[in-house]
């Protein structure tokens, strides 16, 4: 076919660096990384309708006096801020183990598609099986992403996969999902209302039991990303390199795909689809970190979630006394980033 | 001139037409044309399969008709009672899904042919969504009718178009980057549109979803108008810009030593394709993987290299109607959107594709 070119394979990529060259120490790094998390849970905790001073959320915390202030932070924002932190770093987790994965600094969960096959499944519960228990939503969700990166993986291409192939790839089954998603929603004019909300990622009023019934699912996601750290710190290498060193391919795949549905697929069920947090974080900690993924992967966790709580402040701001949900502010300013990042790249690295 | 030499040669030229017609070549006095003998034939091929289908649609639904009454109606002379229902109410949203079809059919080989990718589709890079968001503000803000609705849809689609040139500017507009650009804006529109969805109230919401998906419901001659103004500026622009893409294919060096400009012809047909895509948006709603399927499935019959602008059209002519018969027969409801059915198909094809083309080592 004349009209299609071929790419060159994506991501050439650096052996991991041994030997930092003026590097700040990265332990450093993973102590600011904590503090800005502390910070932004601190204004989670304190912003919002009703803005708070740090004392009055302290002892909301602390020492409550049944005062109204402790109503609103143990019982509204207390379980946002938690859901912000542990949906953020799942998501942050998923994005880091993609892109080392597929070798493209442009993956994202997101953007290939896994959260909209999470959505595709939960709407299909809502209305094809009449579920309404978030905890069946759960189960939908995981099956969702786990068939959604699959196909999106097997049309990208595993070998021949370059950025440019995958993004399109999950572009197509995200556009594909979506419109199905869309169409059910047109089909069952009486549901368009509440589900119009779920299809849009937020913080807002998301079930705190939720979270508990999903929390084994992203530890244990969370657990095998770290484990899978090193094997994919070879892989980054080429397969050929990861052979030698002794990294079984095939299972560095297959299991980081296991750790990628388990991470997406019960954030998408806690929060709904949120967008480009997988995308942003990895590659503005990869600057500080270099691109081994014993590194990168704990930023990924520690600063992730903190760029969703802030998203998640910004929309309570902006438009206050209403909210925008934390999706629009994640997908807005991610959007504009990956602009960003296409632009500033050389043509021969896409 | 003896009678004995004149009456071989009489009886050699409609040998000799036929022989210079399969090569592709048609000489009438000093104007000759040439064309590729398949693709004539797939077109005439794909205008016949739509009109049946147009007729089809025409004649079924709550009151039934034949296709020779429909025939009969059309020439005036039809049975009692069905010029209405078949002037008035069905005709007009057949003829806007052929239309649309056809614009968007061509408006998808334009951008394919430009970006050079299968994907580069004016949805996938975002065009789509510029238009919906046009439509959006339009309905949420401005409180708008459908004429003014299909205004804020090309106002939105035009802009998006111009947005994700001037980003994907350096030094010339290379294909994927164009593509990826799109991915990029289109998020951020998508944003922009979940915002404002989510904060209209429910009947605007729902008068915007019917938007945002692609819909042939309730399309009238208003809409036919539309589509059939958009169609007459854009089309000849396409037809004879057109040519070019074959050179531009080539690369930008190639097309420029055969005395094409790269930038200027890419700026013209982009603006075209646009427009195109507009058009089609303002009569019915982005349309999900018309204009991806359109132009691959025509060059899959044509068997030929270049765009198949005029074949993606009409293929995309007969996908839309088909369609639009399928919606209303399946779900047995005139209201469901067109876009639910070939967002469904689109995605299956979609999946063929990508599979043949790695078989392929291409993309």
């Amino acid at each position: 076919m004349p009209a299609v070119i071929r790419l060159r394979p994506g991501g050439t990529r650096q052996l991991p660096a041994t030997e930092p060259r003026s590097r700040p120490p990265r332990t450093a790094g993973l102590v600011i990384g904590l503090v800005l998390l502390l910070a932004a849970a601190a204004l989670s905790l304190a912003v919002g309708t009703e803005h708070l001073t740090l004392g009055q959320v302290w002892s909301g915390l602390f020492s409550p006096s049944g005062s109204r202030y402790d109503n609103i932070v143990r019982e509204l924002r207390l379980p946002r801020t938690f859901i912000g932190i542990a949906v953020g770093a799942a998501l942050g987790l998923a994005g880091g183990v993609m892109q080392v994965l597929t070798r493209n600094p442009l993956a994202d969960p997101g953007l290939l598609g896994v959260n909209a096959g999470s959505s595709a499944a939960v709407v299909t519960a809502i209305s094809v099986f009449g579920i309404t228990s978030f905890t069946g939503y759960l189960w939908f969700a995981l099956i969702g992403a786990a068939v959604a990166a699959i196909v999106v993986n097997a049309l990208g291409g595993t070998r021949s996969a370059t950025p440019v192939r995958l993004a399109l790839a999950g572009t197509a089954v995200n556009a594909a999902l979506f419109g199905y998603v869309n169409g059910l929603q047109q089909w069952d004019l009486s549901t368009l209302d509440s589900m119009r909300f779920w299809s849009v990622g937020t913080l807002e009023k998301r079930d705190p039991e939720l979270l508990l019934t999903a929390l084994p699912l992203l530890i244990a996601g969370a657990l095998l990303a770290f484990a899978l750290a090193r094997p994919l710190g070879a892989l980054s290498l080429g397969e050929d390199h990861a052979r030698a060193l002794g990294t079984s391919v095939r299972r560095t795949r297959v299991l980081s795909i296991v750790a990628i549905t388990l991470l997406c697929g019960s954030a998408t069920a806690v929060c709904g689809p949120i967008g480009f947090v997988g995308l942003m974080i990895p590659h503005a900690v990869r600057a500080f970190t270099g691109p081994d993924p014993r590194w990168m992967l704990p930023y990924c966790a520690l600063f992730a979630p903190t760029l969703l709580l802030v998203a998640d402040v910004i929309g309570r701001v902006v438009v206050a006394p209403s909210e925008i949900q934390a999706d629009i502010v994640t997908s807005f300013i991610g959007g504009l980033i990956f602009v960003h990042l296409v632009r500033q790249r050389k043509v021969a690295q896409l | 001139m003896t009678p004995e030499t004149l009456e071989p040669l009489e009886k050699e030229e409609p040998r000799a037409l036929k022989a210079e017609l399969r090569r592709g070549r048609l000489r009438i006095g000093r104007f000759s044309v040439r064309f590729d003998p398949r693709t004539v034939l797939v077109c005439l091929a794909l205008i016949v399969v739509t009109a049946c289908l147009v007729v089809l649609s025409v004649g079924t639904g709550t009151y039934e008709l034949s296709p020779m009454e429909v025939l009969r109606t059309f020439a005036g002379n039809g049975p009692p009672g069905a010029e209405f229902i078949v002037l008035d109410l069905r005709l007009p949203r057949a003829v806007v899904a052929v239309l649309v079809g056809f614009g968007t059919g061509m408006a998808g080989a334009v951008f394919q042919s430009l970006t050079r990718n299968p994907l580069g589709s004016p949805d996938i890079i975002g065009f789509g969504n510029g238009a919906s968001a046009g439509a959006l503000v339009a309905i949420i803000f401005l409180d708008a009718g459908a004429a003014q609705t299909a205004l804020g849809a090309l106002v939105g689609g035009f802009a998006t178009a111009i947005a994700v040139y001037l980003l994907a500017w350096r030094r010339g507009v290379h294909g994927y980057r164009l593509v990826l650009v799109g991915i990029g804006v289109s998020a951020v529109l998508g944003a922009a549109t979940s915002f404002l969805y989510i904060r209209a109230d429910i009947g605007k919401a729902a008068q915007a979803a019917s938007w945002t998906i692609g819909s042939l419901n309730d399309r009238g001659w208003t809409e036919a108008r539309t589509a059939a103004l958009g169609l007459i500026f854009c089309v000849p622009v396409v037809m004879v810009f057109g040519r070019r893409l074959t050179m531009l294919e080539m690369g930008d060096d190639t097309a420029g030593a055969l005395g094409v400009p790269p930038e200027r012809s890419r700026l013209i047909l982009l603006c075209a394709g646009t427009g195109l895509t507009a058009m089609a948006v303002a009569a019915a709603g982005p349309i999900p993987f018309l204009a991806m399927a359109s132009p691959q499935l025509a060059r899959r019959v044509t068997r030929a290299a270049g765009p198949n602008v005029l074949p993606a059209a009409w293929m995309g002519a007969l996908l839309v109607t088909a369609a639009d018969l399928l919606t209303q027969r399946v779900t047995g409801s005139a209201l469901m959107p067109v876009g639910v059915v070939t967002g469904v198909a689109g995605g299956l094809f979609l999946a063929w594709l990508l599979l043949q083309e790695r078989r392929a080592h291409h993309v």
